[in-house]
């Protein structure tokens, strides 16, 4: 556990004045508040770092204690046990009663280890009005593959020892959010719980590259069926067609297959389309017959010079 | 049907004054309903106005400048999507 320097986190010094370290507090949270910030995990971070460097620099007891062991810190706690210890002998037993009471906004659990270990868990309540907060919204991946995004399913999360039981739209994309209402850490003072957000992973597929609702993939092509024409059978997501060649198709064809690609997110009944680029393949190891039959065509279509 | 919760509600809760509501509701950020002469913020709104307060409360910022962030906001987030979509196609 790293000794945390708050005057530095929050860029003042030591003699900083309460006024110099409001204003700092604020310019700083005003950059890296998560409402300005959305989806910046390094943003929270840092603003959570600052309310407890503020939580600390803006409350004098706090200060005095952190002033007064600095990077001591760890031997902090035996000087203070020690000091209770003898005050306790003195007054014949004083109750060292321990404040409690929530942070500003923030739980306890989103403070180092550092500030845990000097200050405690709880920490104490400020002076003035017990203001009500809305819980910290929290954020969590969901993997899914891409068969998986293609059909709407329930599935049940674990969320803090609580189990949730979500249903995931078919359709869903890679990277897209979901919010499920008050389902994020508990509020402050009666304040309401906060929000779970939940980002889908979609992994790729090695069949098929996904653009939107629609599916991309290659199938091979024997030389014979791409010159003659003929029946392909394609894997589609969940299935397989056969679709009609056409005679004299060259490498690189690309054809559509409608309605065959991925549901539309919250569109029932609405799919993306298929498309299947042709990789023709160039038959390898010729019998001397079959070589002979190659060189009869080529020679049909441009005869040798006499 | 969307649940309406007082304005007044909102205010003791948020120790606010309703004339920071009545500000937001005049610059079009937030929607409110007026049922027999009383303003009430319809269930669907209170997420917005709750982060409007915590910019209020927390960052000190006045109604103009919740405005404008307001409005960046909305670009960010539009950019955010347009990003993950194309990161999509591109991966």
């Amino acid at each position: 556990m790293a000794f945390i320097d708050y005057y530095q986190v929050l860029g003042v010094d030591k003699k900083a004045t309460d006024k110099d370290i409001k204003n700092a507090y604020r310019k700083l949270a005003r950059k890296y508040h998560p409402d300005l910030n959305p989806n910046d995990a390094e943003a929270h971070k840092k603003f959570q770092q600052l309310n407890e460097a503020n939580e600390v620099l803006s409350d004098p007891d706090k200060r005095k204690k952190y002033d007064q062991y600095g990077e001591n810190w760890q031997h902090g706690a035996e000087y203070e046990q020690a000091r209770r210890q003898q005050q306790s002998r003195q007054q014949h037993g004083g109750f060292g009663g321990a404040q409690s009471g929530g942070f500003e906004g923030f739980g306890s659990d989103d403070f180092s280890d550092f500030f845990q270990s000097m200050f405690g868990g709880g920490g104490g309540a400020r002076g003035g009005r017990q203001a009500k907060y809305r819980g910290q919204d929290y954020n969590a991946e969901l993997k899914l593959g891409l068969k998986d995004a293609a059909e709407t399913h329930k599935q049940t999360l674990t969320v803090n020892g609580k189990n949730i039981r979500i249903t995931i739209p078919a359709g869903v994309e890679n990277g897209q959010n979901i919010k499920i209402a008050g389902h994020g850490g508990p509020g402050a003072n009666g304040g309401p719980a906060g929000d779970l957000y939940i980002t889908f992973s979609v992994a790729d597929d090695p069949r098929f590259k996904r653009i939107g609702s629609d599916l991309y993939c290659s199938a091979k092509l024997d030389i014979y069926t791409a010159v003659l024409g003929g029946e392909l059978t394609v894997d589609t997501l969940d299935s397989k067609v056969k679709i009609k060649v056409k005679p004299e198709t060259p490498n690189g064809t690309k054809v559509k297959l409608k309605g065959k690609g991925m549901p539309v997110y919250k569109k029932e009944g609405q799919f993306g389309d298929l498309y299947v680029t042709y990789d023709v393949q160039v038959p390898t190891n010729l019998t001397a017959k079959q070589k002979k039959l190659f060189e009869e065509i080529r020679d049909e279509v441009s005869p040798p010079p006499p | 049907m969307t649940n309406l919760i007082a304005a007044t509600d909102i205010c003791t809760y948020h120790g606010i004054e309703y004339t920071f509501i009545d500000s937001l509701s005049a610059a079009g950020l937030v929607k409110l309903k007026v049922v027999k002469k009383s303003a009430y913020v319809p269930e669907t709104e209170l997420q917005k106005l709750e982060k409007m307060i915590r910019m209020h409360h927390e960052l000190e910022i006045n109604v103009a400048g919740i405005e404008a962030i307001v409005h960046l906001l909305e670009r960010v987030e539009q950019m955010q999507e347009e990003m993950r979509v194309l990161r999509n196609r591109v991966g």
